[in-house]
């Protein structure tokens, strides 16, 4: 199935109001690949991610899943779909423990694969495992994030999105992360979808890369060919990466 | 000395001239609160002309106790308190056994609740006992049940809701009416006002799905007095304020029955005296059955994806969302559950009273039964239920206080007391434990043990 366009976003215009955030984007994210989206603050990558899943919703353009039309799709409905998403500011549930947040991840299937997922997020996380009783808001923020990644894979998703992961972790926890999205890419296959502002961290890990600038998409490429393109060392990458 | 106002002034002054100056400021607030309110009062004389009272020895007297006990506070209780905090910090940190009652305190107080009414027939007597259990057990039961119902909406879902008591109502019409016009029998009205509830919290839950909550609060408290109001105002079929008299009793199962006249009253069925204390006794089983059931209810929803799903909700919606969680369903379900043990509860309510008007159900209900929740700690249906024994049992109990006109003279009223009291705790209980008496949470899904996640993890106001 490698190769197969899993998500299409095209023309995808969004309000905030009457303020326009994005500017009709096109992007597309292939079966097997991981895909970074990178830009500065404000530029609208999280409206991008948050748009995919119809809160806020398009007010213009299509955003297509595995042939599926999900641009007008309720949240749930597309999440339904496996899509899940790790969302920025990870919103893990502070007041419950880490292992009943894993439970929320896995509610679409009713708990049928728990056991058998949680141990995955486990070999994947072992810090987690450490965790399991403590409420998630007691946990580091490198911890919440796992858990927030974590929580995501339990739902058994076709397309995974990752709302700036490594936002104020310290640099070995980044690494950690990054090497676990790698990981279930190589060896699950995993496809994602994944917004970061560590351009450099970003572009190395993902197969193919967009740089977002006020709303646009104004390039793509490998991630190779963005990490050497000068315009983006420029905008992103000189004055020391992460 | 020119910085005289820095906050490290605290530290360096003695504590005894700390004590003072406290004292003293205590005093000159208590002065100026309380000139207007005890100072002056104003009166009726003989020919009815408005006359003010003067009090200022007792004006006095309450100025110089409020100096005196901050001076004592500050003086010498908060050192030693925090003397002692010290030392129990240096310490070693024993995690210490909780004690035999904590360990078993579910099960000692089922079985004081299903021992409760025979412990009082046996202390004072069938017709000595009508008091206890019915002005204590019953009704801070019914205040148990509404509040464990509440929980559910409050405490579970988050959803802020002031207007529980539009549910009460609608259950204690429900039966009324259809008790009183078709002659059907609790046993079935019981579901049937249920239902009828549970219908009206999904149609309070419609229009209010997309609010949380200060704005939530607001239509939820509109929608209970819409409810009183339609109940006031619609005379043909409510009798409007003067309410519905002459309500059905509940009947033995069907089998006997507690009216005096009907060849079944139970005195005559089973040979024994009569008494009334049996239809309260009974009724206490009753109302402790439907505790039961709402708690059960309670406890295995909370294990249900449902039940995760609610509490997931009251910490983040959107990414309960994003998981795939039909937020609009959840949210309608928490309101139709929370709002069938509200209806169960007023049915109940209608059969022990024999009679309902709107004057149960103004919004002083709906706050007692929140104020509750928030005391006993949201979500925890064993420190609701101790909230709901203080707080009711508390008011009930100001009744008893008659000897206190000896000490206040013969004009004393306990009862009118009941708010200042009702209020002073809530303030003491929210500042000495802000999480309500029972502020953890207890987890649930386990590896291996059952482990409560400690109070001080929790969002304050939370479970």
């Amino acid at each position: 199935m490698a190769g197969t366009t899993l998500l299409d976003i095209k023309g995808v215009e969004t309000y905030y109001g009457n303020i326009r955030a994005l500017n009709g984007v096109n992007v597309q994210v292939n079966q097997g690949e991981i895909v970074a989206l990178i830009g500065a603050n404000g530029a609208g990558k999280s409206t991008l991610m948050m748009t995919i899943f119809g809160a806020p919703r398009a007010r213009a353009g299509t955003i297509t899943f595995a042939g599926t039309d999900i641009t007008q799709m309720p949240t749930h409905e597309i999440a339904r779909l496996r899509v899940a998403q790790s969302p920025e500011g990870r919103r893990i549930f502070p007041r419950m423990t880490v292992m009943e947040n894993l439970q929320m991840g896995a509610s679409l299937d009713n708990l049928k694969h728990y056991e058998e997922d949680v141990e995955k997020v486990f070999a994947l996380f072992p810090r987690l495992k450490e965790r399991i009783g403590q409420r998630g808001g007691t946990l580091s923020g490198g911890e919440q994030q796992m858990l927030s990644i974590g929580r995501a894979l339990m739902a058994r998703p076709k397309l995974l999105l990752l709302d700036e992961p490594s936002l104020g972790l310290a640099p070995l926890i980044v690494k950690q992360i990054f090497d676990a999205i790698r990981e279930l890419n190589k060896s699950q296959g995993l496809t994602v979808f994944l917004v970061e502002q560590n351009a450099f961290g970003a572009l190395k890990l993902a197969t193919r890369g967009y740089v977002m600038v006020n709303g646009n998409v104004t390039m793509s490429g490998t991630g190779k060919e963005l990490l050497a393109n000068p315009e983006v060392r420029a905008a992103y990458l000189e004055g020391g990466h992460h | 000395m020119a910085a005289t106002v820095s906050p490290e002034r605290d530290v360096v002054v003695p504590p005894i001239q700390r004590a003072f100056r406290e004292g003293l400021y205590a005093g000159a607030i208590a002065l100026g609160l309380f000139v207007l309110f005890i100072g002056l009062r104003t009166d009726q004389n003989i020919s009815n002309e408005l006359i003010l009272v003067q009090r200022w020895l007792l004006l006095a007297l309450v100025v110089i106790a409020t100096a005196v006990g901050r001076f004592l506070y500050v003086g010498y209780a908060q050192p030693a308190m925090e003397r002692a905090k010290a030392e129990k910090a240096k310490a070693p940190a024993v995690v210490a056994e909780p004690g035999f009652v904590r360990q078993n305190f579910n099960k000692i107080g089922i079985v004081v609740l299903l021992l409760y009414p025979i412990a009082m027939v046996l202390a004072f007597g069938f017709q000595g006992s009508l008091k206890w259990v019915d002005n204590f057990g019953i009704q801070i039961l019914i205040y148990v049940m509404l509040a464990w119902g509440l929980n559910i909406v409050v405490g579970l879902a988050g959803l802020l809701d002031l207007g529980y008591v539009a549910f009460y109502a609608v259950g204690a019409y429900a039966y009324a009416l259809l008790g009183t016009h078709f002659g059907l029998s609790f046993w079935i009205l019981l579901p049937a006002a249920g239902c009828m509830a549970a219908f009206w919290g999904v149609m309070l839950g419609f229009p209010v799905l997309r609010l949380r909550g200060d704005y939530l609060a607001i239509v939820t408290l509109a929608f209970g007095e819409i409810i009183r109001l339609v109940i006031i105002n619609w005379r043909e079929v409510t009798n409007g304020s003067a309410g519905i008299s002459g309500i059905p009793k509940v009947s033995f199962f069907g089998l006997m029955s507690f009216n005096v006249s009907d060849p079944n009253y139970i005195a005559k069925v089973l040979h024994i005296a009569q008494s009334g204390a049996y239809y309260k006794i009974f009724l206490y089983y009753l109302i402790l059955a439907l505790c039961f059931l709402t708690a059960f209810v309670t406890i295995r929803l909370r294990r249900l994806p449902v039940g995760r799903a609610w509490e997931a909700l009251r910490e983040d919606e959107i990414a309960c969302r994003s998981l795939g969680i039909n937020t609009t369903t959840t949210k309608l379900t928490a309101f139709a559950t929370g709002a069938m043990f509200g209806g169960f509860a007023g049915s109940f309510f209608a059969a022990r009273q024999g009679f309902v008007s709107p004057e149960s159900f103004v919004f002083l209900e709906s706050a007692i039964i929140l104020a509750i929740v928030v005391l006993g700690g949201m979500g925890s249906l064993g420190g609701i239920a101790v909230a709901a024994l203080v707080m009711i049992g508390g008011t009930e109990i100001l009744r008893e206080l008659g000897f206190l006109k000896v000490v206040f003279g013969p004009d004393f009223t306990p009862e009118l007391y009941r708010m200042l009291l009702f209020g002073m705790a809530m303030v003491i209980v929210m500042l000495w434990k802000p999480r309500g008496f029972v502020g953890s949470r207890e987890p649930t899904a386990f590896l291996k043990e059952r482990r409560a996640v400690s109070g001080s993890f929790t969002k304050e106001g939370h479970g």
